[in-house]
């Protein structure tokens, strides 16, 4: 099948202007390979016919119509669910066939192309080996990934874009090498793109409209093109500054983190803190509260207590004042050690008494 | 006799075969066929399908799809002196095969003497604009005006360029060692300056915390004073209304009260002279 090999890049009809697709070199496919095979074995049955070993016009006619028939069956094709037929009538395109069995006049009035039109594509910009499994294989192309933005910086992009095949006809005959036409176009578009975005939103948020407007934009030239592609999908894969200055950027982020934590730190203090004067502050309102209302009960206490006691006192003046005088007195006395001196006689004792010795004794 | 017819039907149909081989040919959708008699142009064929020809006439086959062309990777000035390593791409497609043989007559040649075409449009033009214009979308201004340039010199070859695009515009090597030093400290800038704002306001917020809870505490100390003087006045008065009533009998009932609260511990030792009052009958004076 000579699609088989389109990785190469050649395309099915090779890649010299002189051409050499004469040589039938598009029919591969479609002619049965054994055509000589099958007419020794039908030459073989024939000489089983005729004993005689000879081969009559009748032999001859026979032999004629099988290969007729051979020829006519090598036109049958089958277009696989993946595919669509291109039917070429002396190179030129007679009509398109859907998946299934078909006939084509037998070559070399008719050939037909196998493209296969639902398989996608897979293109990397940037780096290689985003294929299955092998992850690890995967290096940098500096020379794809390294662009200019918008603010005269430079990023390091890392692209995969996906296609297929969207019309086989102008796929096939409008561009040679589509492949290495949609990886070209898909450069130039990033790197238009880019160069209109400024290096911070690239890094960040503008990554979905970085996708999509690559996509419109390399749909737009490989539709200018007529190249017969669809772009599936455009995935930024990696999205990074330069190495040379990737510490940079990563230091900047650690500064934004030491920001956080500092005013994290802070608030910690402030939330432990402030807390603390409030229910200080309490405390000491609360006491104030308490004094003062113990200063004004005990007061009242007093002041009823005076009251009650005056009220009688006025009763009779001279008891009272001289029952609460000895009675205050006979408290204090009768609690207390206490030496009687006369003071005519005892002025000059005083001095010597030996007050301790008097108070430990009563003990 | 049946021989005889067998060999001349032979002969006509090799004969026929040989005249068909020769003189038929096929023009592919992707090709463009041109016929020459002994090195003669005679015509060109565009159109896919089976074609008649002289058996001695030659056809050449040119390809009738667009083409790429990429042009080796240039240095430029841009009009505010800086450098840049411009790798373009062009599209064409053969429009003349008899002009495209005459003059380049294979791809390669097409390379050679279209690329530096492109190339030196590319300068002349990029020479008029200043880097940001080439990153901006000004970009498709420049490349229309470069293609239309080219275009007028590539009819000489028989073909027609329908796309020309910038594919990388990047810096020299000793630029972008330049570019990465000022991204660096471009970076270092804004660390420094996300640093210096978590000090800041680290600071304030500790500062404000503090003096918020100075405040506080002041205020609290204030509303208690004034508390505890609400309490001292409330007393006073409840006190001075109370004992007001009699001066005299104030002064002897705190007294008393004085005395008792403050003498009446065991630590209080007297020594009395029996005089006043309460010693009046201890010193001998008989009750009236």
């Amino acid at each position: 099948m000579p699609w088989e090999n389109k990785g190469n890049g050649g395309g099915p009809w090779g890649g010299g202007g002189g051409g050499n697709r004469g040589s039938g070199g598009g029919g591969g496919g479609q002619r049965p390979p054994d055509i000589e095979e099958m007419i020794r074995m039908s030459q073989d049955r024939m000489k089983n016919v005729m004993p005689g070993g000879g081969v009559g016009p009748k032999g001859i006619l026979g032999l004629g119509f099988l290969i007729l028939l051979v020829w006519l069956a090598s036109g049958i094709y089958r277009v696989e669910p993946n595919q669509q037929g291109v039917v070429l009538r002396f190179g030129e395109m007679v009509k398109i066939t859907n998946p299934g069995l078909h006939w084509h006049a037998p070559y070399p009035i008719e050939t037909v192309l196998r493209p296969e039109v639902t398989t996608i594509h897979q293109i990397d910009i940037g780096f290689r080996g985003s294929g299955a499994g092998n992850r690890n294989q995967r290096r940098d192309v500096a020379e794809e990934s390294l662009m200019l933005t918008g603010d005269q910086n430079i990023i390091d992009i890392d692209l995969t874009i996906q296609w297929k095949i969207s019309d086989p006809f102008q796929y096939l005959f409008n561009i040679r090498d589509p492949e290495a036409t949609v990886k070209i176009a898909a450069e130039s578009a990033l790197r238009e793109i880019i160069g209109r975005t400024d290096i911070q939103p690239a890094l960040t948020e503008a990554r979905g409209a970085i996708e999509l407007d690559v996509r419109d934009s390399l749909q737009r030239i490989l539709d200018g093109y007529e190249a017969g592609v669809q772009i599936t999908e455009v995935q930024l894969q990696d999205v990074a500054p330069p190495a040379a200055v990737v510490d940079a950027f990563d230091d900047v982020q650690r500064a934004l983190q030491d920001r956080d934590r500092l005013r994290n730190e802070a608030e910690r203090y402030r939330n432990d803190i402030l807390p603390r004067a409030r229910g200080n502050a309490q405390k000491m309102i609360q006491e104030a509260e308490a004094y003062k209302e113990s200063l004004v009960n005990e007061a009242t206490g007093e002041a009823d207590r005076f009251l009650s006691i005056y009220r009688e006192y006025k009763q009779n003046p001279e008891v009272t004042k001289r029952r609460i005088y000895l009675e205050t007195l006979q408290k204090v006395y009768k609690n207390t050690d206490k030496v009687l001196l006369d003071k005519n006689q005892g002025d000059g004792v005083i001095p010597y008494l030996p007050l301790n010795e008097l108070r430990n004794s009563n003990r | 006799m049946k021989g005889i017819t067998g060999f001349i039907v032979g002969a006509v149909i090799a004969v026929l075969a040989i005249v068909g081989y020769t003189s038929l040919f096929t023009v592919d959708e992707a090709e463009q066929v041109m016929v020459l008699q002994f090195g003669q142009y005679k015509r060109t064929v565009q159109e896919p399908g089976l074609n008649w020809k002289l058996p001695w006439q030659d056809v050449q086959r040119y390809e009738k799809r667009v083409l790429n062309l990429d042009p080796p990777e240039a240095r430029m000035i841009l009009a505010d002196q800086k450098p840049l390593l411009i790798d373009s791409f062009a599209r064409y497609r053969i429009t003349d095969p008899l002009e495209f043989f005459n003059s380049v007559r294979t791809e390669a040649g097409v390379v050679q003497r279209l690329g530096p075409i492109i190339n030196a449009s590319l300068r002349s033009s990029l020479g008029k604009v200043t880097l940001t214009s080439v990153l901006s979308a000004d970009r498709d201004a420049i490349i229309g005006e470069v293609l239309k340039a080219t275009n007028e010199q590539a009819q000489r070859f028989g073909i027609d360029v329908l796309d020309i695009r910038i594919r990388r515009a990047d810096l020299p090597v000793e630029t972008s060692q330049a570019v990465y030093q000022r991204m660096r400290t471009e970076r270092e800038r804004e660390a420094a300056e996300f640093r210096a704002q978590g000090f800041e306001q680290s600071e304030l917020i500790k500062s404000t915390a503090d003096r918020e809870a100075t405040v506080i505490m002041a205020e609290a100390t204030r509303e208690s004073e004034i508390l505890r003087g609400q309490g001292d006045a409330e007393k006073t008065r409840i006190l001075n209304d109370a004992y007001g009533q009699d001066a005299d009998f104030f002064k002897f009932f705190r007294t008393m009260q004085a005395y008792e609260q403050s003498l009446t511990n065991n630590k209080t030792y007297m020594v009395i002279s029996p005089e006043g009052d309460f010693f009046e009958f201890l010193r001998g004076a008989t009750p009236e």
